[in-house]
């Protein structure tokens, strides 16, 4: 029955969450910028405490403005609600925390963003969380990973840098196999090029800072739970199955059926570790997500544009796009992403570290910064900024050359971007003479 | 908590409180491809105002072992056998749908044992339409959404069940996913459409009701429209059981979409 009652995506990009503010009539969503909320009575305001009624208290716990993101997010992607945290990285480690402690393990992809390694690899083992990584390819991999204490799967929808994409059903029916849910990050996709909970992603994060925002103006993140995972049949999860003292004893799988993940995540995490969103934090982030489907259209059109160029020039040695055939997650990215692999992608210049500065700085309209999913071109070169350390064999580890250019391709004419990319290849052509 | 109904393990949420024989008690029973949770908010309130909840997993359902009702009458007698189960003397029957069929039918059976009757998006006859039941059956994906869809009014929701930030619609979905696969035997989806359609003693249920009568509508609701209740609220008016009817602005998912709003009409009419 499609109409308004059963709107597609662009539809639920703008409307989703949101309605004429009653009090005003204010069209577009307020930014409720107020710490808290006044309570009708001392009985109300027990039982919003208590959960006995729904709505706001404090705004580290909800917001109004923040809510119409968070029913937004879910609706986009499929889910049954979400929280915004104050981070990519903060929907991560909320995720991670309200699943489990000390003692757990968990088993990630190798191909992640750099922070989310970090954390796994380095901070989350301070704190007694033990990660082991796997090719995200390597299927069997991923099966003989799993311990008795593992508790979670996660990877990227497609993974940095080199773009493997995560083959989430695969993936997803190991995971089930061992009792444990799938979180998906799908910051690089957005739910324009894939719904990760149609393919059996049990929980998908974003850094909203990026494409959902798309302006490069905000940091934000969101953690979505699409109501699949059954934790009672599991077994291994007495964090949503068991009394919580720190809540009235409350049992949260019990209290909700499908949405004990983000019971717990909200009256715990968000209360107690605190990295919640502004309030106008959400509502720029709202506005990003009004122009979602045309923006991620135009970036996928950039995008192919660009690819189609460089894989033409003498001076690229290798272009990495899931869209090449040449890449080797070109079949899966035909099957789960028919709407392409995302405008961030990197290839290899041949050359030296000098000619990979020197093609960066000669851009013009590409901007060389730390970010990706911007509505303006981005530019990094790794083995001069993020990975400066490294000597050549561990760049190699990491899938990077001395050439390794990384793009996030922007919303400008494709042909000024073409002209820039020109521009700059000649200039570090020079720079190897 | 856990009781032997017809020796079968059978669930209710109590609210986050223990059982207390000196207070009233309200059960809250679900309708097709729902459980427990559907009332989280109102059961938890009533918990923590002076009333015993039991809001049952009807049997064959998530929780409860047991054989699904294949009949609205089956299920009634279940709803009496699980008050004799839990020691209830009395209690307050509250339904929703295919569950407010079940409330009706059973407080026509237990008389002066049912306090008051609270049927929540009700109709008699409660006709499924032939292409529903078959999709029920043979496409139950489809039909939940085709559920789902006539069922919701809005795309902004109030803070729901999850609190702010709560998709009803998608959490609707996953709960319908989640009922239909809690049952391997039985295709629960079908059985309680089934049930509905072949319901008809509705009229002849509520003329033998011996407590006061809430009827709360969706005012947009389109699987159970307020026309649809025409021949119960009239043969209630006449037998002077008749006490409440109440709207409230949302379609099917009145305890999701108007949590408050529901919670009050309900809560008022049980301190009748």
């Amino acid at each position: 029955m499609p109409g308004y009652s059963d709107p597609g995506f662009d539809t639920l990009a703008l409307h989703a969450g949101a309605a004429p503010d009653p009090a005003t009539g204010a069209r577009a969503v307020p930014i409720h910028l107020t710490t808290s909320f006044v309570f009708e009575s001392s009985d109300h305001a027990a039982s919003l405490f208590n959960l006995e009624r729904a709505g706001h208290v404090y705004s580290r716990i909800s917001n109004p403005t923040n809510a119409v993101l968070e029913q937004r997010i879910a609706a986009l992607e499929g889910g049954i609600g979400a929280i915004a945290t104050a981070s990519g990285q903060a929907a991560l480690h909320l995720s991670i925390a309200t699943l489990m402690g000390a003692g757990a393990h968990i088993v990630a992809s190798t191909a992640l963003y750099g922070g989310s390694h970090n954390l796994l690899h380095y901070t989350l083992r301070r704190f007694g969380i033990d990660t082991t990584f796997v090719q995200p390819g390597d299927l069997d991999g991923w099966r003989a990973a799993v311990r008795p204490n593992t508790k979670l799967f996660f990877g990227e929808t497609v993974g940095n840098p080199g773009l493997e994409v995560l083959d989430i059903p695969a993936v997803s029916a190991i995971a089930h196999e061992a009792g444990v849910p799938l979180l998906v990050d799908s910051t690089l996709t957005s739910p324009w090029l894939i719904k990760p909970f149609d393919h059996g992603a049990d929980l998908i994060y974003h850094s909203a800072t990026k494409f959902l925002s798309g302006h490069g103006t905000v940091i934000g993140g969101l953690v979505v739970d699409g109501g699949s995972f059954d934790w009672d049949a599991s077994g291994k999860f007495a964090e949503l199955t068991q009394g919580y003292d720190g809540f009235h004893n409350m049992v949260f799988s019990e209290e909700s059926s499908v949405g004990a993940f983000l019971l717990r995540a909200r009256r715990e995490g968000l209360r107690d570790f605190g990295a919640c969103m502004s309030p106008h934090t959400a509502w720029l982030i709202l506005q990003g997500i009004e122009t979602l489907p045309l923006r991620m259209a135009r970036h996928m059109g950039n995008t192919e544009k660009v690819v189609n160029f460089l894989v033409g020039q003498p001076l690229v040695a290798r272009v990495g796009h899931p869209m090449l055939a040449s890449h080797s997650s070109h079949a899966l990215a035909q099957k789960l992403l028919p709407r392409g692999a995302g405008s961030v992608f990197s290839f290899d210049l041949k050359g030296s570290r000098e000619q990979g500065k020197a093609f960066v700085e000669a851009l013009k309209v590409f901007s060389h910064l730390a970010n990706v999913g911007d509505c303006r071109s981005l530019v990094i070169h790794p083995a001069s900024t993020t990975h400066f350390r490294m000597g050549d064999e561990a760049l190699a580890g990491a899938g990077i050359t001395q050439g390794t250019i990384r793009l996030s391709i922007g919303l400008e004419d494709p042909d000024d971007l073409i002209d820039d990319l020109k521009r700059a290849l000649k200039t570090a052509e020079k720079a190897g003479a | 908590m856990e009781v032997l109904v017809n020796g079968a393990k059978t669930y209710a949420y109590t609210g986050g409180k223990a059982f207390d024989a000196a207070q009233p008690t309200v059960v809250m029973i679900h309708g097709v491809l729902n459980d427990h949770s559907v009332w989280a908010l109102q059961s938890r309130y009533l918990a923590h105002h002076g009333w015993n909840v039991l809001a049952v997993d009807l049997p064959g359902h998530c929780r409860s072992g047991g054989d699904a009702p294949s009949s609205v009458e089956e299920a009634a007698d279940f709803v009496a056998a699980l008050l004799d189960a839990a020691g209830i003397e009395k209690a307050a029957l509250v339904g929703h749908s295919w569950g407010s069929l079940i409330a009706l039918e059973a407080a026509s059976k237990l008389k002066e044992r049912v306090s008051h009757l609270v049927l929540v998006g009700t109709a008699f006859p409660m006709k499924v339409s032939p292409a529903l039941l078959e999709a029920s059956l043979n496409e139950p994906m489809k039909a939940l959404k085709l559920v789902n869809v006539f069922s919701r009014s809005t795309l902004a929701p109030p803070p729901s069940t999850l609190g702010p930030g709560t998709w009803v619609y998608g959490a609707s979905m996953a709960l319908g996913r989640r009922v239909l696969a809690s049952n391997r035997e039985v295709n629960l989806f079908h059985r309680g459409f089934q049930a509905c359609d072949r319901y008809a003693n509705g009229e002849a249920a509520i003329a033998q009701i011996c407590c006061p009568v809430l009827f709360l509508f969706g005012e947009h609701d389109q699987m159970t429209p307020h026309s649809a209740a025409r021949g119960l609220l009239t043969i209630a008016r006449s037998t002077g059981k008749f006490r409440q009817i109440s709207s409230v602005p949302v379609g099917h998912h009145q305890m999701s979409e108007a949590p408050d709003e529901t919670l009050l009409v309900i809560r008022d009419f049980l301190a009748l």
